[in-house]
């Protein structure tokens, strides 16, 4: 019963949990379309200390820096792709959470159509080499009247 | 012929496991430098001594040198500084210092205890030129050539390991490179 109520409890309290912020008041701008731009942006961009966190959900110091910087480069009128360019033109590809299509990430992208594609042609061929021997098909021997004879005996006795 | 579709998905298997072995054996920490022949970025700290050099790009032209980014605060700072210091006072090496984010009172106090390698130290207090440098955790160094331009870079503390196999090598090459 305890279980069930704690079970309860604890399901309550995850529920009614707001989710935490790192992006902090003083770092906002004024500007709300900005501001969404920012965010936008800061979810694109890794943080280099956590790795697998953007910069707008890390609380790593530099992810703070980084944050405040695509702000400054909003500010001073950049584009959001020039802003990306900067981060980039500093950390290299890594920092951007979603690689980019170029001559050295094609087999990330296209290996999986690649694979899918090696898939099925086998699928294709292994289905191919086994139609010819579906019964009554092409190619299948009729009964000979012996047999068919041989055949209703055996169902007559079984009834 | 057709027989050797059949080895085709061990053929993948192969080369798969192949890019994952090597891949294993990297540290994904590491992240590699965007700078790496490239010219050092555009910039100009103050000095972190009173009666020392600052650091800015000019100064990062003519000589083969080490650019090393500490804070007091960096515990592998710490177990790096003893390398670099032999770096420096035995090996001849230059090295100069960005101080990333640091009480320029607790630097110098670090520097009086465990030693000065340093030739000249910019203060980076609020870490604004450490990322056009592309740093993204203490400590880190760069090996710079005679034209200003980033060759290699050591992310976490320089072991003398690192400095036997990668960066005495370099340097001494980049230097033969000056002369010849």
């Amino acid at each position: 019963m305890t279980g069930v109520v704690r079970a309860c409890l604890a399901a309550l309290l995850i529920a009614v949990a707001s989710p935490a912020f790192a992006v902090q008041p003083d770092e906002v701008l004024r500007d709300p379309a900005m501001e969404a731009r920012a965010r936008e942006i800061s979810k694109e961009l890794r943080c280099l200390v956590c790795q697998n966190q953007s910069i707008d959900d890390s609380n790593a110091p530099l992810a703070r820096d980084l944050r405040v910087l695509v702000r400054q480069r909003l500010v001073a009128g950049d584009g959001d792709g020039e802003v990306l360019d900067y981060v980039t033109a500093r950390y290299g590809d890594y920092v951007l959470l979603r690689p980019p299509f170029k001559a050295s990430t094609y087999v990330l992208w296209l290996g999986p159509i690649a694979v899918l594609l090696l898939g099925a042609l086998g699928a294709a061929l292994f289905l191919r080499g086994r139609r010819p021997t579906v019964v009554g098909g092409e190619g299948a021997t009729p009964l000979t009247p012996e047999e068919r004879q041989r055949l209703d005996r055996l169902l007559r006795e079984d009834s | 012929m057709r027989r050797l579709i059949y080895i085709l998905p061990l053929g993948l298997f192969v080369v798969l496991a192949g890019y994952f072995a090597v891949g294993l054996t990297r540290d994904p920490s590491v992240v590699p430098s965007a700078l790496i022949d490239k010219p050092v970025p555009e910039f100009t700290l103050p000095p972190l001594l009173k009666d020392g050099q600052g650091l800015a790009s000019a100064e990062l032209k003519g000589k083969v040198q080490l650019v090393n980014v500490f804070a007091s605060w960096c515990v592998p700072c710490r177990v790096e500084h003893p390398v670099l210091m032999r770096l420096a006072k035995e090996q001849g090496v230059t090295v100069k210092a960005i101080n990333y984010k640091d009480k320029p009172e607790d630097a110098i106090r670090w520097l009086n205890q465990g030693g000065n390698p340093y030739a000249a130290i910019g203060a980076d207090q609020d870490g604004r030129v450490s990322i056009d440098w592309g740093v993204y955790g203490v400590p880190e160094t760069y090996v710079i050539d005679a034209e200003g331009r980033i060759r290699y870079k050591v992310v976490g503390p320089v072991m003398p390991d690192e400095v036997e196999r990668h960066i005495l090598p370099l340097i001494k090459s980049l230097q033969g490179d000056l002369q010849g």
